[in-house]
């Protein structure tokens, strides 16, 4: 199946290369920065609405041009400061549950995914091809229609309205299981392996020392994508939790959004539009830190030439 | 493995109990002290909040925070757990979901008007009657009251409402020299008027509103709904329901509505900048006026809603809500000394205080409530017209008992009539089809 | 589980290795059962009964999946996703593949900077991606309207029924374009750069090496993310989700087929039918998705 399309090494991969030491760095291309500069504008252009509607004030928000800033008023820091605060500061109550969500259900997420990817690639055991048709089969069914049931089960087992309603559901990324296995497929040597095993050592000692310094860069795009789907899942969390306290960021912003289409309620869009830009950046911040370790892979990786 | 077999044990419990509860006629053995029929007096009640304990209430109205606040005071040994589980259809599924599953379900739920009847036939609610609480109609609108209830059995305690009114942008209205209209005709002709003279104004927004489209029918006098038991007419062809098709039809094919939908944040900007210069709805939007739309402050004014009848005094209810106690709740009598402090005793007008629209006829005689001068809409007492409008809702009104689904449809047929060829009269049939085939479905009669 | 390998004998060595994978599999598929499949189970057997307002639950058999093949509300939805698919998906792979190449070729200025940005609308909320929205498409007060002003012309109202499907493509495609660059930005990374060195070395140009070898070495996640797409496409739900707020006259509420399954289940209390439609959609994009694989394999 899947696993097959990964291309065996090639002969050709055998044939020595000298690495000379005059090989010239690549110069960069002009044309292709600007080409991809402008994907990059397509990409942002909707962030910078997000970004200068940050400093507006709710009034501000509606009587002011939404690709400018609205003159007189500079309300960024006073937003950021009432997204804290209103509420009694449930927005870091928010922030909090969402960070829990996110280290243990993503992390946790990834981890399955390593496993069960490397599972995949590296052994040959009984079932294995069932696994392939029955995630794919599960992922196919449209998901709004499992809400209900997932709902009435989990309520029996106790589990609604508390974290684990949400964390359970996230440790599974079936995109995370695809992509750890064909990473793991191409990535790890079987030869390698072999020669572990001959030398006695166990088979987790073995990943874990040396298949997954091969994959980190699959394994932090996994991460990545776990992360940004567990930050953003709403649908499951809307369902599941009653209890504000409990909310992540996106069930609570959108309750905040919400608020202004009700009788008597507080239209409070600016610190929805600066809860999000928070939630960006946090996110921001995560991709920045991780992106490093996509070349540590890569290093790790010419080990074997 | 033993952790699969658990998940296997857990769904096939779970299956069990969506049979259980399946059965819309099995009666509730899970009621709390209250069995069906047994009267409930006044003096329980009153002892069962004296020995206290903890209610669950699932709301979203914001001016119940400090009511239960007060109440908590005036109660110590209650503790009342306000939840906002979600905004109407969320908070609805919600409370459908903690039904079918048994578990978690509310002692107390706001529940709007127009699903009340839903969720009265679907056994989810406790008929008040069995409380005594037939002897607090005087204390309501008639409007409300009619609206909790269904089949016989009262169904909760109103708790805001939403008599009509027109709210127009007078700044604009001056500009143009546009009388406020009287009559839906006039009303027509200033919608004209206005566009014609700026293009970029409209006289106001609409992308097809079921709320809207019921209210208008009902102040017509139109009654498209018979609902009798489990036996259902629909018809949009009554005199009432051709009345609205025939302005608003003009309207739309005269493109003189806004193409913006309703809390859409062009909306907010419109009713701020003057580009959309009435909207007719009830009278809790003030509040929402003041917060959503503030730099229309001073510009906007209220005045009755424009009559389908040169001279007459119609009016109809859009929007409000009531308390219902749930069928499958703990604590009933508890929960009923909360509903009638909320909204019958002094909680109203801690809620009246925070800015809502009460459903009680005492506030709506009060001289100091009339009185209230109006910061948005310049000083103009507003109270004063809307509790007239309150007087004069029609009678005979109802909902269907499956207008949650119903409105959830109203754009894909109705709505046709905004972006196409389709008429809103055929829009209405197809709207009509498309109610009574689901109605046939759930086990109605409907004609 | 844990048997101790080294010291079995040959003959059960066979035996052993068959079960040994399960370990690593194991976690993921007993949590995989806790939250997709008993679900999914529970929404089968779900299928086979109808439970009304008036008249409560009873058994009906297949009566739910003859309904949905019969539904043209259904089919439409289908149609509508099947042509979102043909035209949304190879425009999308095709920008990330691009960018992804671009990122790999070692010849863009501020790399990592492009690398972020692209990759950033993933990460958006969907609440405030609504509002986002909403003021670009927005043709009174939006972006659209000012346009429309500030140079004298009328643009077409992408929240027209007819221009609907395009505008959500835009907006799938403005999410989706830096996920699945990064699928085969990180596929990329792990091909050893020596053979490209080798490559340019035996003559090969750019064009050549990619053809060759990068994409090639990279097929596998162009499969995965191709099946993967595709899924999305047939599940597509928040985008129209989104916009009908705005435009809810051009997006029914049986827009595409996964939209039906929320409507029926959220706003009908037809639980029991939504889940004949999700496992009816299941089978249909299973088909597809099989299909494509064969071919995306075909000829390894």
């Amino acid at each position: 199946m899947t696993t097959t399309s990964v291309p065996k090494t090639s002969p050709r991969t055998s044939r020595p290369v000298t690495l000379s030491p005059k090989r010239p760095r690549r110069k960069g291309s002009v044309l292709l920065t600007v080409l991809t500069a402008v994907m990059a504008i397509y990409s942002l252009f909707p962030l910078v609405w997000l970004l200068i509607n940050s400093t507006k004030t709710q009034e501000g928000l509606f009587s002011s041009f939404g690709l400018w800033f609205d003159d007189g008023k500079f309300a960024f820091f006073s937003n950021i400061a009432d997204t804290f605060t209103y509420n009694d500061g449930i927005f870091t109550r928010w922030l909090l549950n969402t960070l829990l969500y996110v280290v243990v259900g993503a992390g946790g997420a990834t981890f399955l995914a390593l496993l069960g990817g490397y599972g995949l690639a590296k052994f040959d055991f009984v079932g294995k091809k069932a696994v392939f048709a029955i995630v794919i089969g599960a992922v196919a069914v449209p998901p709004t229609a499992l809400a209900v049931p997932t709902f009435l089960m989990f309520s029996k087992m106790g589990l609604t309205n508390t974290p684990w309603a949400v964390i359970i559901p996230s440790l599974i990324s079936p995109f995370g299981l695809y992509l750890m296995w064909t990473f793991a497929a191409q990535a790890v040597p079987t030869e390698m392996l072999e020669a572990a095993r001959v030398d006695g050592a166990g088979e987790f000692r073995t990943l874990f020392r040396l298949s997954v310094p091969l994959l980190m860069p699959g394994l932090i795009t996994t991460l990545l994508f776990t992360m940004v789907a567990t930050m953003n899942n709403y649908f499951l969390p809307l369902i599941m939790l009653k209890d504000p306290d409990w909310y992540p960021l996106t069930v609570g912003l959108n309750s905040w959004n919400a608020q202004a289409a009700t009788a008597g309620g507080e239209a409070v869009f600016n610190l929805v539009i600066t809860g999000s830009l928070i939630t960006v950046v946090l996110l921001l911040a995560a991709f920045l830190s991780l992106q490093r370790y996509w070349q540590s892979g890569l290093a790790a990786g010419s080990v074997k030439e | 493995m033993s952790r699969f077999i658990k998940v296997a044990a857990a769904a096939s419990a779970a299956v069990l109990a969506l049979a259980a509860c399946g059965g819309g006629g099995d009666d509730s053995s899970s009621t709390g002290s209250s069995g069906g029929g047994a009267t409930v007096t006044d003096a329980q009640v009153e002892a069962a909040l004296q020995k206290g304990g903890t209610l669950t209430v699932w709301a979203w109205e914001p001016t119940l925070k400090d009511v239960v606040t007060k109440f908590q005071q005036k109660y110590p040994t209650v503790k009342v757990d306000l939840v906002n589980a979600g905004t109407g259809d969320k908070q609805y599924t919600a409370l459908q979901n903690a039904i079918a599953a048994g578990k978690g379900v509310p002692d107390v739920g706001q529940i709007e008007y127009y699903a009340l009847p839903q969720f009265a036939i679907g056994k989810a609610l406790t008929d008040l009657n069995s409380y005594g609480a037939e002897a607090l109609k005087a204390d309501f609108n008639p409007g409300p009251w009619n609206s909790v209830n269904s089949g016989g059995g009262v169904y909760g305690l109103p708790m805001d409402s939403g008599p009509m009114a027109l709210f127009y942008n007078k700044e604009v209205f001056d500009k143009h020299k546009i009388e406020v209209p009287k009559t839906w005709t006039e009303y027509l002709e200033a919608a004209r008027k206005l566009h014609k003279a700026d293009p970029k104004a409209y006289i106001t927004n609409d992308t097809g509103d079921a709320g809207l489209t019921t209210s208008l029918i009902w102040q017509a006098g139109g009654k498209p709904y018979q609902v009798d038991g489990t036996n259902v007419t629909i018809n949009f062809n009554d005199a009432g329901s051709q009345e609205f098709v025939k302005v608003w039809q003009t309207l739309i094919s005269e493109k003189l509505l806004a193409p913006i939908s309703s809390w859409s944040d062009q909306w907010f900007q419109g009713m701020g900048n003057g580009s959309i210069a009435t909207v007719a709805t009830g009278a809790w939007m003030p509040a929402n006026f003041v917060t959503s739309a503030p730099a229309g402050k001073g510009k906007w004014r209220a005045a009755e809603l424009p009559q389908w009848t040169a001279g007459a005094n119609a009016s109809a209810e859009n929007g409000g809500s009531a308390l219902s106690i749930m069928e499958k709740g703990a604590n009933k009598e508890l929960a009923y000394g909360f509903l009638k402090y909320a909204n019958d005793g002094d909680g109203v007008q801690v809620r009246v205080d925070g800015g809502a629209f009460p459903a009680t006829s005492k506030t709506l005689a009060d001289p100091k409530w009339l009185g209230d001068e109006f910061e948005y809409f310049g000083g103009q007492k507003a109270n004063e017209i809307f509790a007239k409008s309150a007087q004069n809702v029609v009678t005979g009104w109802s909902y269907l008992p499956f207008q949650v689904y119903s409105n959830s449809v109203f754009n894909d047929t109705v709505g046709k009539a905004y972006v196409s060829n389709t008429t809103l009269a055929d829009g209405l049939k197809a709207w009509q089809d498309q109610s009574a085939k689901y109605g046939n479905e759930q086990g109605f009669t409907v004609k | 589980m844990a048997v101790p390998l080294a010291a079995a004998p040959p003959a059960t060595r066979r035996a052993r290795r068959s079960y040994r994978g399960w370990q690593f599999v194991g976690p993921f598929m007993i949590v995989f059962a806790l939250v997709f499949l008993a679900p999914i189970v529970y929404a089968i057997y779900l299928s086979l009964y109808r439970n009304r307002l008036i008249g409560g639950n009873a058994f009906v058999g297949l009566d739910n999946y003859t309904q949905a093949l019969q539904d043209p509300q259904f089919w439409s939805g289908v149609g509508r996703v099947g042509l979102f698919l043909v035209v949304q998906v190879p425009i999308m792979l095709f920008l990330a593949l691009l960018v992804a190449l671009a990122l790999d070729s070692g010849r863009l200025y501020g790399k990592s900077f492009f690398r972020v940005s692209i990759f950033l609308p993933y990460a958006v909320p969907a609440v405030v991606a609504a509002l986002m929205w909403g003021f670009i498409y927005g043709s009174q007060f939006g972006l659209i309207g000012n346009l429309n002003d500030a140079l004298g012309i009328t643009l077409p109202d992408p929240l027209k029924p007819s221009l609907i499907l395009a505008s959500i493509g835009n907006i799938t495609t403005w999410t989706f374009v830096g996920y699945n660059m990064l699928i085969f930005y990180s596929a990329l990374q792990v091909v050893p750069k020596s053979l490209y060195e080798s490559a340019a070395i035996d003559g090969a140009g750019q064009v050549r090496i990619i053809r060759s070898i990068k994409l090639p070495a990279i097929r596998g996640a162009l499969v995965i993310a191709t099946i993967f797409s595709i899924i999305g496409s047939f599940q597509l739900f928040n985008e129209p989700a989104i916009l009908r707020n705005l435009a809810p006259n051009a997006i029914t509420t049986y827009f595409t087929p996964n939209f039906y399954a929320y409507s029926l289940t959220f706003s009908g209390q037809q639980i029991n039918y939504s889940a004949a439609i999700a496992v009816v959609m299941a089978v249909i994009t299973m088909i597809v998705a099989y299909v494509v694989q064969l071919r995306g394999t075909k000829d390894l």
